[in-house]
């Protein structure tokens, strides 16, 4: 009993869980290296959004109120003087344009002395990290520069949201940019959505499993994987060109029929909307499959016709998993910018769009036009805007599962 | 016994009646669904027709000749070279990189998760990998430029890696296309059946031996699908390789050198105010094109292995 007796198979046995154990470890540690990619990704975006900013001034904010006074809590007649002493006659005439100095609120002015006068201009902006760590050598460097402050700046604030689009990075915002997003996205959905959900209705309650459904099948797959670009290419063909007149609003007399100029937010939302019509499709055609048959068969048997059916008891049922589909493909336009970049979507826009008309800009062309830029202050300006791209996204993404977890039923 | 084959005559009539009724709000509604079912075939043929009547003006015009089109090395629509080959290359420089990334971390992490995670572990890790494919490719590409670009130039020299490589793109455009690949590979390995497995345990193989010889094997078709459309995923990608690849046209084998792929081209020359029926505008239907047919039979191919190798199972 006591003797040893080696099994046959216990040298091969030793190898074999040997290599067990490194696989494991391996497969693990590149699960491990994937979540580690993304926690990087968005430390990285983060870093880039607070820091310090050494900020120059043309003239001091010290020079232009007199010894001991804050310039914040300078009355309106005080800071009017003030503009009207430092400004040139031009830009006055400009500012007193629809109302006098004295008619503009405190604040407003305050804001006007800061960026008209005071002029302030980013020296150097330092990461999250660099702040925290060098702090001391920091602020040294900029204590022996003249005439500049040192803040810590979080470049996502409130002001980002509400500001336009300016070359100055310190008082840009993505207000337009947000806007226009809004407005594409709208456009999209008002067109995509109906024609999406028809078409899911159409292939999965009136046609069998014919060729012809098979081939629509298949080619609404196709079309899900063509690059996005292309539909940039085919928005830019046909609703920037062809239907110039139509999408530049020249038919309605909205333009000149003449220099009639499709770069709109209709070509820019009719070209999503294409986009995102396959991904509806599948997605609305999966929800409509789930609803049990028996659910029909019953409605036939009391004598309701195909249409009443669909109405009164497919839609009901399927909507949730529809709505959530379509939440998650237009979550996808709204990050979408390669097509829009192509149709031509300018980068440089301070007035909020009027109309479907409008020239126009979106979150992600500000990101990128901001990211491509040498300025180091623009990236960090576009760190900013993808923490509002992502959270915007995010929460969308999140509304749709809520919706998924709350409505679900098949 | 009349009355009662009258009545049952009534009933057929009155059936009959009712089947035949006009609805004309029915018939209204059923007419649009078809039309908005048709709409599909519209677009996929509408893409074709206008991407070729846009770049006919190029194809037919007499400085276009096929065979330097597909083969020389350089595109300069300025001095009338049309060598779409330095773009291809930097498509395919970025493309086989980033699958060098993204092909063994994402079948591993498909495989962790089917098969040795728990139950709970990959209800964190799926959203996880959700998430990291739910953001924009805007981001990506900051993410290359911001911090993969600094990094490699760091790590391998300053004078070898330039601002802007293909290199830090296409290791961006894997960490993209990672999730897309893992989440499809692990949704054909959960797909086999469970007593493929139980049978390869009875035998007494190990867990790895049951992945290698039996699941991977079993799943193949699903794999190879989420490779191929991984690739064309890649390739046309955009923004990753407009941020980060770099601009003009260079034909090099050297990842740590910048060079335009066919997208990243398409999204500089169209940034501008482009002006109609310029040679350059017509050209970049040209591209397009090559881009469209290159993914479309990508994606064909993938839809082909799926029907054709799960036939075998």
């Amino acid at each position: 009993m006591g003797e040893k007796q080696e099994p046959l198979f216990t040298p091969t046995l030793l190898r074999r869980n040997r290599s067990e154990r490194f696989w494991k470890i391996l497969l693990q540690f590149s699960t491990f290296i994937g979540i580690i990619i993304l926690v990087v990704l968005l430390l990285n975006i983060i870093n880039q959004s607070f820091g310090y900013v050494a900020i120059g001034y043309k003239v001091s904010p010290a020079e232009i109120v007199d010894p001991g006074q804050n310039l914040e809590k300078l009355s309106v007649p005080q800071l009017a003087g003030i503009i009207r002493q430092r400004v040139s006659p031009g830009l006055l005439k400009q500012l007193e344009k629809g109302k006098t100095l004295e008619h503009y609120s405190q604040t407003e002015l305050v804001k006007l002395v800061i960026e008209k006068i005071a002029k302030p201009e980013i020296v150097q902006t330092w990461s999250f990290w660099q702040s925290l760590r060098m702090r001391e050598e920091i602020r040294r460097e900029v204590s022996q520069l003249p005439g500049t402050r040192l803040v810590f700046f979080s470049w996502i604030r409130p002001d980002i949201l509400i500001s336009p689009q300016s070359s100055n990075p310190l008082t840009a915002g993505i207000r337009t940019a947000l806007l226009g997003s809004l407005w594409i996205i709208l456009i999209a959905m008002l067109v995509a959505f109906p024609l999406g959900v028809g078409t899911a209705i159409y292939l999965e309650e009136y046609t069998g499993d014919s060729t012809l459904n098979q081939a629509i099948r298949t080619n609404i797959n196709n079309l899900a994987g063509v690059p996005s670009i292309i539909y940039g290419m085919l928005g830019l063909a046909v609703f920037v060109r062809s239907l110039a007149q139509l999408t530049s609003g020249a038919w309605l007399g909205l333009s000149n029929s003449e220099s009639a100029n499709g770069r709109t937010i209709l070509s820019a939302g009719l070209t999503l909307a294409l986009l995102v019509l396959p991904l509806i499709i599948i997605n609305a055609r999966e929800a409509i499959k789930a609803v049990p048959d028996t659910l029909r068969q019953a409605s036939y048997g009391v004598g309701a016709t195909r249409w009443q059916t669909i109405w009164h008891h497919v839609l009901p049922n399927s909507i949730p998993g529809i709505l959530t589909g379509s939440i998650l493909a237009f979550s996808r336009a709204l990050g979408e910018s390669a097509p829009l970049v192509v149709i031509g979507a300018s980068t440089y826009i301070t007035v909020d769009p009027a109309n479907v008309f409008s020239r126009f800009t979106a979150l992600p062309i500000q990101i990128y036009q901001w990211t491509s830029r040498p300025q180091p202050e623009f990236r960090n300006l576009a760190a900013g805007a993808i923490l509002v791209l992502l959270a915007l996204l995010l929460s969308i993404n999140a509304a749709a599962i809520l919706l998924r977890n709350r409505y679900k039923r098949y | 016994m009349k009355t009662l084959q009258k009545k049952r005559r009534d009933v057929n009539e009155s059936f009959h009646l009712l089947k035949k009724r006009r609805r004309p709000g029915e018939q209204f509604i059923e007419s649009t669904l078809v039309i908005s079912g048709f709409l599909s075939i519209f677009i996929t043929l509408g893409i074709v027709f206008e991407l070729g009547k846009e770049a006919l003006p190029f194809f037919t015009s007499s400085d276009f000749n096929l065979v330097k089109f597909l083969t020389g090395t350089t595109w300069q629509p300025q001095i009338k070279l049309f060598g779409v080959l330095p773009l291809v290359m930097g498509t395919l420089i970025t493309t086989f990189i980033a699958l060098l990334i993204a092909i063994p971390f994402g079948i591993a992490i498909a495989i962790y998760l089917s098969e040795y995670a728990s139950f709970k572990l990959r209800s964190t890790i799926k959203p996880t990998l959700e998430i990291l494919a739910g953001i924009p490719t805007v981001v990506y590409g900051y993410f290359a430029l911001s911090f993969v670009t600094p990094f490699l130039r760091t790590l391998i020299g300053r004078d070898i890696v330039e601002i802007y490589n293909t290199a830090s793109a296409g290791i961006v455009m894997g960490i993209l296309i990672l999730p897309l690949i893992a989440s499809m590979s692990e949704d054909a390995l959960t797909a086999v059946p469970r007593t493929l497995r139980e049978g390869a345990y009875g035998l007494g193989a190990t867990k790895i031996e049951t992945t290698f010889r039996v699941v991977i094997p079993a799943a193949i078709s699903g794999l190879a699908a989420a490779i191929i459309v991984g690739v064309s995923r890649a390739i046309g990608e955009t923004m990753i390789v407009a941020l980060a690849a770099g601009a003009g046209p260079k034909f090099t084998f050297n990842p740590f050198k910048g060079a335009e792929t066919m997208t990243g081209h398409i999204v500089r020359v169209s940034g501008g105010d482009l002006s109609y029926d310029s040679i350059d505008y017509n050209s970049l239907f040209s591209i397009s094109l090559l881009l469209f047919f290159m993914t479309l039979s990508l994606n064909m191919l993938s839809q082909w292995v799926v029907r054709k190798l799960s036939e075998v199972k």
